[in-house]
């Protein structure tokens, strides 16, 4: 099903379409709470149909860009469009959007039902529409039973379900979704990203989630906008941003890595030279980078394309000598902590395609640490 | 077990009374809940007997004024529910009661028109502005009620200030007849009583979550219609608690109709002191006071019941 996705995606990747127009435009948006800059010169474009994922640490400003698309804040400078219409003017309860609250927000007063239904009784939908909508909604996110519950009669899970029910039963052009899937334990929240994602495919709305989880986002989102201090750092696909991260926030913020500090010796179309001290050894990647030689940069390498052997490869590049200072066991991987001999730690994660111990590395072997030429980012800031 | 039943040295003597106390039911716990219950029973209970025995007593020319209530001569001679007989006897007593009900009633009503507006102020206003606000409110405890009611009377006065400031802005030619009215025994009322039903609204809708309003009106539901259908609705316990606290000290209330009501409005409070002080009849005087207890008891039990409700809901 992911293969399938994955394909799907490919085939309508609308923000590579120089043709296609956003559906939700973002206009150098800038939000400030007295001297605070919550959100900083944002511009950004997402697409009809996307599943676009707001990540980003706390405080971040992801938040902040999510509410004022639903109309609670107003940018201080800037513009938001979204089907074209300029939004400025329109309050919350005209847009065409609906949100999923990280607090669900459901009203305690009203039964399940009656929360789900609050959205179409304002648009003065017939009575009995509305209990036909209702009713396909609650059995999609298979709550039926709990109709004439009161929210404190609910569960977490249930109350998210109720939530997200409530958000989609007005099949609105935008959602918004507030950290879905924070308050559910791990199992629920993967079947819940799976069942959003097939509501997604089934009802063609335009998803805007905001989410500090980097694997939420992952599973999610056809794209991700990574935020730090207010501003966005790098738009792309799950893929791009994991692969090919442009700053070192991005590179550390999304899953692990290794970083090591070095500067350019060599920048030729084909390849990059980078010294490090850190390293231990010349970095060697096979693609060039276009910056000065001298200039200083990191280099980032994720723990699973680092490889450990006990032989060195001889190249004199990628290649360094150290040792190992710890084995953490995970079950379907395990991470080494090697002390390289340049006194930097490095992780290296390796599948246990074998059963276990028959990894012949263990506490305090000397060993080498490599990588594929493909494998390093070097990274400018 | 079984090196307790073996082991017949005796016990200190602390833990010898614990033992003898427990085996009476007396636990630590209870002693904890014995605190309220005893003062209860001291200052409500047992003062509350005496009047209900005082209600059933007689009329005498004695020091105190009721034929004894404990002792040989305490068997009462006329029939037993005689007082209470009179109470539905005579219309004053009635009227009365309904003129009590009828203040508390509207007032609770009026006090809740202007206090939930302000309430629901102060509670959407800025933390630091919020208690200055809520200093406000209750700052005018800080004078004795009496004086406060007496500040009225100057107000309200044929040449008191609102007259005199009335004349000056030219509205009214002669000074209007305030003082003495059903309208400065109510504006007495509902300025006394309208803090007790602005806190506890505060108290509720300062604790109601905004992300509903704004869930509200995401769902297409405008801030007015938001207002009656979330908040209002959510705020019922506030409601409830506000009301309570006005109704129930102002059906009993004396000194305002005595101070501002002038001599016709006859209020249950002023009858009872009227029996007590002026008939020296205080058998009737307590009975009239049993009858506003039953009648008062209803709306607390109604009270006692909605917030167990709410309590229960919230746990």
């Amino acid at each position: 099903m992911a293969a399938e996705r994955a394909k799907a995606d490919s085939q309508t990747e609308t923000w590579n379409d120089p043709d296609a127009v956003p559906y939700i435009r973002i206009e150098n948006v800038t939000k400030k709470f007295g001297d605070f800059v919550a959100v900083n010169n944002v511009s950004l474009d997402v697409y009809r149909g996307e599943l676009f994922a707001l990540l980003g640490g706390s405080g971040c400003g992801k938040t902040t860009l999510l509410r004022m698309l639903a109309g609670f804040e107003q940018p201080t400078t800037g513009k938001i469009y979204i089907d074209g219409v300029d939004m400025a003017d329109i309050p919350p309860y005209e847009r065409p959007t609906n949100m999923m609250f990280q607090s669900y927000a459901l009203f305690p007063h009203m039964t399940v039902e009656q929360n789900v239904s609050f959205g179409l009784k304002q648009d003065r939908v017939p009575a009995d529409e509305i209990k036909k909508r209702v009713g396909d909604i609650l059995d999609m996110v298979q709550m039926r039973n709990f109709a004439h519950r009161k929210p404190h009669q609910l569960s977490g899970g249930q109350r998210q379900r109720v939530a997200l029910a409530r958000s989609l039963v007005k099949e609105p052009k935008l959602l918004l979704l507030d950290e879905p899937l924070g308050a559910l334990d791990k199992k629920l929240r993967e079947a819940t990203q799976f069942e959003i994602m097939n509501i997604q495919d089934r009802l063609g709305i335009t998803f805007m989630v905001v989410t500090h989880d980097q694997e939420e986002a992952m599973t999610l989102a056809t794209r991700i906008g990574v935020m730090n201090h207010g501003q966005i750092v790098q738009v792309g696909t799950p893929k791009e941003i994991y692969e090919y991260p442009n700053t070192k926030f991005v590179a550390d913020f999304i899953g692990s890595v290794n970083l090591f500090e070095g500067y350019i010796q060599e920048d030729e179309a084909d390849h990059v030279l980078i010294a490090s001290e850190e390293a231990g050894c010349p970095i060697y990647i096979d693609h060039g980078i276009s910056a000065a030689p001298g200039a200083e940069v990191f280099v980032a390498i994720r723990p699973e394309k680092l490889e450990l052997s006990k032989t060195s490869t001889g190249t004199g590049h990628n290649c360094t000598p150290g040792t190992v200072k710890g084995v953490a066991y995970m079950g379907n991987l395990s991470v080494y902590l090697v002390q390289l001999d340049s006194g930097k730690e490095v992780k290296i994660s390796m599948s246990n395609q074998r059963r276990a111990a028959e990894h012949a590395i263990d506490w305090d072997d000397r060993v080498y640490v490599t990588w594929h030429a493909n494998s390093p980012v070097a990274l400018l800031s | 077990m079984a090196a307790e039943t073996v082991d017949h040295s005796p016990l200190p003597l602390g833990r010898q009374i614990q033992h003898i106390l427990v085996k009476l039911g007396f636990r630590p716990r209870t002693a904890v809940i014995f605190v309220p219950y005893f003062w209860l029973t001291l200052f409500f209970l047992v003062p509350f007997f005496f009047v209900l025995k005082i209600s059933f007593a007689q009329t005498i020319i004695a020091q105190p004024p009721y034929t004894p209530l404990f002792g040989p001569d305490s068997v009462p001679t006329h029939e037993l529910l005689d007082n209470f007989r009179r109470l539905f006897q005579d219309t004053i007593y009635f009227d009365a009661y309904l003129t009590s009900l009828q203040l508390a009633a509207i007032s609770t009503v009026i006090c809740l028109l202007i206090g939930y507006p302000m309430a629901y102020g102060i509670a959407r206003c800025a933390p630091s502005t919020r208690s200055l606000l809520l200093m406000a409110i209750i700052l005018p405890f800080w004078t004795s009620f009496l004086i406060r009611v007496y500040a009225w009377m100057g107000i309200l006065n044929t040449n008191g200030v609102l007259n005199n400031f009335l004349l000056w802005l030219g509205v009214i030619d002669a000074p209007l007849n305030l003082l003495y009215t059903p309208l400065a025994m109510y504006i007495g009322v509902v300025y006394s009583y309208l803090p007790f039903m602005i806190l506890p609204l505060y108290a509720n809708l300062e604790k109601m979550d905004v992300s509903l309003l704004e869930a509200a009106a995401d769902l297409g539901c405008r801030p007015i219609k938001a207002f009656f259908v979330i908040t209002v609705p959510l705020s019922f316990p506030g409601i409830v608690a506000g009301s309570m606290l006005v109704f129930i000290p102002a059906v009993g209330e004396y000194v305002i109709p005595e101070l501002l009501g002038g001599p016709n409005a006859l209020m249950i409070g002023r009858v009872v002191w009227n029996e007590f002080a002026q008939n020296r009849d205080w058998p009737m005087a307590s009975v009239v006071a049993i009858a506003v207890l039953a009648l008062l008891v209803v709306p607390i039990m109604f009270f006692q019941y909605y917030q167990n409700k709410s309590q229960e809901r919230a746990a």
